[in-house]
């Protein structure tokens, strides 16, 4: 029954090609980065930029906990904020000191800042997982962001504590007062953290964390401490959010206390989930299309976060895996050469299916404008369309759209689920499926 | 020389409802040791307040000479115990590699340590592979545990039970729900892996039972009633009253 042809001796040392295609994925990873502000040079693109290679650091740190040990916190927004203010405090005490601490080694201190905070806090808070664990991060996340309101001397108040980031020692020359060299340190250290929080996932430590997720009863019987591993993971995502942290104190040159509070903390858990948190790319792919669309939608509508709601509880109702988990899906059919069987149902379901999302977005944007802004002008502009929004064709439109869309997307759908039975039954006959 | 494992007058009760009561038993080094008895008798009970799982009301259990109760159950372990459950309790999601190679870190003294590379201890590796080509799952190596079979889920509870190494092995119940063939592959393999080894096991099949043990200790009511060599419960009055007597009819 053993299989002879494998020598026990030999097994698993990755094959060449394997790791070949390990160290290209982060060689492409690092020109892309590299590369994105010569193809996209406007200043708002940089922000962008900036922001999203924050949110992508932040939302790894964020999956060390919900990915890799199955801690749900919501809280983690303290890590971040805390790592800001030590940031900015310490800037300003190298800036007044003469310290020769040159600005890329700042982020460092961030994550100092949010380690210290997770070394202290994280053995209470890790005593129990599950619910426990995610309220007692609700409650830490509330104490933090009510004290930061109370210790001004420390937290600055409500108008939060400045900083000036190009009077700290230079490096290369680079003062970083233009956004592009800023935009390259937060480059540099999404690449640092990355890789090294990768490289955790890799670790006797990152494994067993698995374990503590799948089964923290069976891990005591191996002789670990599920307490310790919870505790050690915390103070890794607290070390990773604190760099992410400490990075928006330098592109915004400013710390205040929304940077510790709730929405912080509901959106990183928003991002990591969107993305996917059974895979290691999940959280980045879910940072970028979060903060792309915070950015993009907040310019569009008034009602963005209506959206974000949606697309949430679509994401968790129909693709708990998220956008990773969707993608990962496809593996084995394209394996196995099947993926042409389903691409035709994707595309016919498209049609209807956006349709239906058009629909919806126009029925949502006359509602709230026909409620928020009765007085000043009825005309919204909609996919570059005008609608009016006090007129019945309009409702009647969306309406039409919505109920039909829906009934011809959800035969396109079904078609969707048979192409996959198909393709999946044919994969496994290749032997690609488990 | 000291009994590997030594039960004195141990007592759990959960709440008003005692469960096990001056419990007494001793198995000592490189012993087979089977333990039977009837439906809820508290053998697996038993099994939870020696491996720490739950903490006796009174009494007390040595491990090799040092006393255990009131440990938790990795302190135990790190001592030389393991054990396995009734009712698979593997890590789900993770590979049966991933699952092996867990309860190999620790008896390798990788402790928790983050700056190694998992991949690259050589120990490690050629442990992990050795269970698995021991429990016959080294071609399901890649496959997420909680999509094995049945009988696979189980040899892969017995293979991360062993793994560490561990001088006193427990295994409960391991062949239950298990075809006859199936049943026969798991004891041989049980008999192999736990050489040189002590053992403490929880099986229903008589057969099974009186092939594999050097002493049998019978359980009922959540007290021993008869502890010998399979000679002498076969031939124990109390013992056939009590609980072969119905098996007889
Ligand atoms: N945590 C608990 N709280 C209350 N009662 C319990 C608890 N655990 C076990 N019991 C009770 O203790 C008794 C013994 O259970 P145990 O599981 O040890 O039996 P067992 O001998 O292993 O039976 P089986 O052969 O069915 O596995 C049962 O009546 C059970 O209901
Ligand atoms: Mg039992």
């Amino acid at each position: 029954m053993s299989d002879t042809a494998t020598s026990a001796r030999d097994l698993p040392v990755p094959a060449r090609g394997q790791s070949l295609r390990f160290y290209g994925i982060w060689v492409i990873a690092a020109i892309v980065l590299i590369v994105l502000p010569l193809l996209f040079s406007s200043g708002s693109s940089l922000t962008s930029f900036s922001l999203i290679g924050i949110a992508i650091i932040f939302a790894l740190s964020y999956n060390i906990l919900l990915g890799q040990t199955g801690l749900l916190s919501f809280g983690h927004a303290v890590y971040y904020g805390l790592g800001g203010f030590a940031a900015i405090h310490v800037m300003n005490a190298v800036t007044a000191y003469d310290w020769p601490i040159p600005l890329p080694f700042i982020p460092l201190v961030g994550g100092l800042g949010g380690l210290c905070f997770a070394a202290v806090i994280g053995w209470v808070m890790t005593k129990r997982a599950g619910t426990v664990f995610a309220m007692i991060s609700l409650g830490i996340g509330e104490l933090v962001a009510s004290s930061s309101l109370i210790l001004r001397s420390v937290f600055g108040g409500e108008s939060g504590i400045t900083t000036d980031r190009t009077a700290l020692p230079h490096m290369f020359g680079w003062s970083f007062g233009p956004q592009i060299q800023v935009y390259y340190l937060i480059a540099a250290w999404v690449m640092i953290s990355a890789i090294a929080m990768y490289a955790l996932t890799r670790t006797p430590l990152g494994r067993i964390s698995n374990a503590v997720r799948d089964n923290p009863e069976r891990v005591e019987f191996i002789g670990y401490d599920p307490h310790v591993v919870r505790y050690l993971a915390s103070c890794f995502a607290g070390l990773f959010a604190g760099v992410a942290g400490g990075l928006t104190a330098i592109n915004f040159e400013i710390a205040n206390s929304a940077y510790l509070g709730a929405v912080q903390s509901g959106l990183v858990l928003f991002a990591t989930f969107i993305g996917g948190t059974s895979y290691f790319f999940g959280p980045i792919l879910g940072a970028i299309l979060v903060t792309y669309l915070q950015l993009g939608l907040t310019n569009l509508t008034t009602v963005w976060q209506l959206y974000f709601g949606i697309i949430f509880i679509g994401i968790v109702m129909f693709a708990p895996g998220g956008i990773a988990g969707l993608l990962m899906m496809h593996r084995p059919l394209v394996r196995s050469g099947t993926l042409g069987m389903v691409i035709p149902s994707y595309l016919l379901a498209l049609v209807p299916t956006l349709v239906l999302v058009c629909g919806v977005i126009l029925g949502i944007e006359t509602i709230a404008h026909y409620t928020e802004s009765q007085g000043q002008g009825n005309v919204i502009a909609l996919f570059g369309i005008p609608f009016d929004a006090t007129a019945a064709s309009t409702w009647i439109i969306a309406a039409v759209m919505i109920v039909g869309g829906y009934a011809v997307a959800r035969i396109t759908w079904r078609r969707i689920v048979d192409a996959w039975d198909r393709a999946t039954t044919d994969a496994r006959d290749r032997g690609h499926l488990a | 020389m000291t009994q590997a494992i030594e039960i004195r007058n141990v007592e759990k009760r959960f709440g008003n409802v005692g469960i096990i009561h001056d419990l007494n038993l001793s198995v000592a080094q490189g012993e087979r040791h089977a333990v039977i008895g009837p439906n809820g008798a508290g053998k697996s009970t038993t099994f939870n307040l020696i491996s720490g799982h739950i903490a006796p009301t009174s009494g007390e259990i040595r491990l090799n000479g040092d006393l255990i109760s009131g440990l938790r159950p990795f302190e135990i372990n790190r001592r030389g115990l393991s054990r396995s459950f009734q009712v698979t309790n593997v890590f789900a999601r993770m590979t049966v590699w991933e699952n092996v190679r867990c309860a190999v870190l620790w008896a390798t003294g990788q402790r928790y340590a983050f700056w190694k590379n998992v991949d690259d201890l050589p120990e490690v590796r050629q442990r992990t592979a050795e269970i698995l080509d021991d429990i016959h799952l080294l071609h399901r190596r890649d496959v997420p545990a909680g999509l094995l079979t049945y009988a696979e889920q189980r040899e892969l509870e017995i293979g991360i039970t062993i793994a560490g190494g561990a001088s006193v092995i427990m295994l409960d119940e391991p062949t239950a729900g298990m075809s006859r063939a199936e049943t026969e592959r798991a004891v041989a393999l049980i008999r192999r892996l736990t050489e040189g080894r002590t053992l403490v096991i929880v099986e229903h099949d008589m057969s099974v039972v009186f092939g594999l043990a050097d002493r049998i200790s019978v359980l009922v009511y959540g007290h021993i009633i008869a502890s010998g060599t399979p000679e002498e419960i076969r031939n124990n009055p109390k013992v056939k009253e009590a609980y072969l007597g119905e098996e007889g009819h």
